[in-house]
């Protein structure tokens, strides 16, 4: 989706102000709501990319003027309540008032914590051969899905060059949206910087994303 | 906006979204635990694990590793998940970790324009500045003024290479070796390397510098 979440190349947010000796959290709360995260998503009730989509389709003025863990709160509380595990009602009281919806792996206690410590594997095999090769040249799709994706504004519609393979990954477009893994090829495409911001643009500069093989076109 | 913002409300106690979010957090947790979702201590184990286990001090480990060994070095650069894997005491780090090597030509900087992916293994958890708008919205189009903003000024012709973390690929730069460190131990050299030095937002501190 077209979100204030896609931040690459928009103007006006002033400086990075690097906070000296910041620590790890700035209130307890953002601790629990952290482990609430990722416990919730270790037992079974959301995949990492549903987790960010409903981050994203937060109204803009909430995303804009929330801290980091707030959005991690706000977009935890309202997918736990369209997900069937919570109702709102349940919210309003501050307590659980109906039977709990049965979590896929089951409750997130004690002998759970060091699954979420170990990072989660994101590479399938391969439903086909891949389509591009290295050093290719390619085009970001000029695509705008109302959901889900993780090809940013500031490249669709330019040419790059895919430079390295990653091999088949989950497809977060689809899994998302709860439609699957569907696994996709990924590829570290890198543009020229002055082909994405002009002629004025940095010629020192160069970006890559990486991009899913359905965001790509051959050039 | 978002950075401002932040330091606002956790030195403001007495009322407003600080207050709100708390309550509402702690709501949220009493209905998963009544619910039978989640336990509390186990909560508090993954916060402990966080706090604890991970950090820029694994990722320094790895720098000052590949400093000193030039067959590691290779091999990290070839695929870093396997190499930092043969690494016994560095935490799993997945399967997708992507090193970049800084060289005289070329400068890396890695940054999350859609949201706030970073090697968490590797670096601990991110820095408010890199999950807040300022950084997301600039470094792909003005990361010469980004660097300003962190003091660090590059040679007018270095190729500045941005890499978006825009899938479950996870990049950590790989700066280059301060001079005047010829002999020193890998425990030595780890000590100048850090956090910023392998986002590419800064370079490891040279030696001798106050820490």
């Amino acid at each position: 989706m077209n979100g204030v979440h896609d931040m690459g190349g928009m103007d006006g947010f002033g400086k990075v102000k690097p906070e000296p000796n910041e620590p790890m959290f700035h209130a307890d709360w953002e601790s629990r709501v952290l482990a609430m995260v990722r416990a919730m998503g270790a037992a079974g009730a959301f995949n990492i990319d549903t987790s960010r989509f409903y981050r994203e389709t937060l109204p803009p003025h909430v995303y804009l003027s929330s801290s980091y863990y707030k959005k991690w709160f706000l977009g935890l509380e309202e997918m736990l309540i369209e997900k069937g595990y919570l109702t709102r009602e349940e919210v309003a009281a501050g307590h659980a008032m109906q039977a709990p919806k049965a979590l896929k792996h089951g409750k997130f206690d004690l002998a759970n914590v060091e699954r979420v410590m170990v990072r989660g594997k994101f590479a399938r095999p391969a439903p086909a051969p891949a389509k591009f090769k290295i050093g290719d040249r390619v085009r970001a799709k000029n695509i705008h899905p109302a959901t889900h994706t993780r090809l940013p504004r500031y490249v669709r519609g330019h040419v790059g060059v895919v430079e390295l393979n990653h091999g088949c990954h989950v497809f977060p477009d689809s899994a998302a949206m709860e439609l699957g893994e569907n696994p996709q090829w990924l590829y570290t495409v890198v543009f020229e910087g002055r082909d994405l911001w002009g002629e004025d643009g940095d010629p020192t500069l160069k970006v890559s994303i990486d991009a899913f093989e359905p965001y790509l076109d051959p050039a | 906006m978002s950075h401002d913002h932040d330091h606002h409300h956790h030195h403001d106690h007495d009322h407003s979204e600080l207050s709100e979010t708390e309550l509402r957090v702690r709501a949220l947790e009493t209905i998963l635990t009544e619910k039978g979702y989640v336990e509390p201590a186990a909560l508090d184990a993954i916060i402990q694990a966080y706090e604890t286990r991970i950090g820029p001090h694994n990722g320094a480990r790895v720098v000052a590793k590949a400093w000193t060994d030039p067959a590691f070095k290779t091999a990290l650069l070839e695929d870093g998940s396997k190499a930092i894997g043969t690494l016994g005491h560095v935490s799993r780090v997945g399967d997708h970790l992507v090193v970049v090597e800084n060289t005289p030509q070329r400068h890396n900087m890695v940054v999350c324009t859609l949201c706030s992916c970073y090697p968490w293994e590797m670096l601990g958890l991110p820095p408010v500045w890199y999950k807040a708008a300022p950084y997301r919205s600039r470094a792909v189009k003005d990361p010469r003024g980004v660097l300003a903003d962190f003091g660090v000024t590059l040679p007018k012709d270095i190729e500045i290479r941005v890499w978006d973390s825009t899938a479950e690929t996870r990049f950590l730069v790989l700066p280059m070796r301060p001079r005047g460190t010829e002999g020193w131990s890998e425990e030595q050299l780890a000590e100048l390397v850090t956090r910023d030095s392998m986002i590419g937002t800064g370079f490891p501190k040279a030696p001798g510098a106050p820490s």
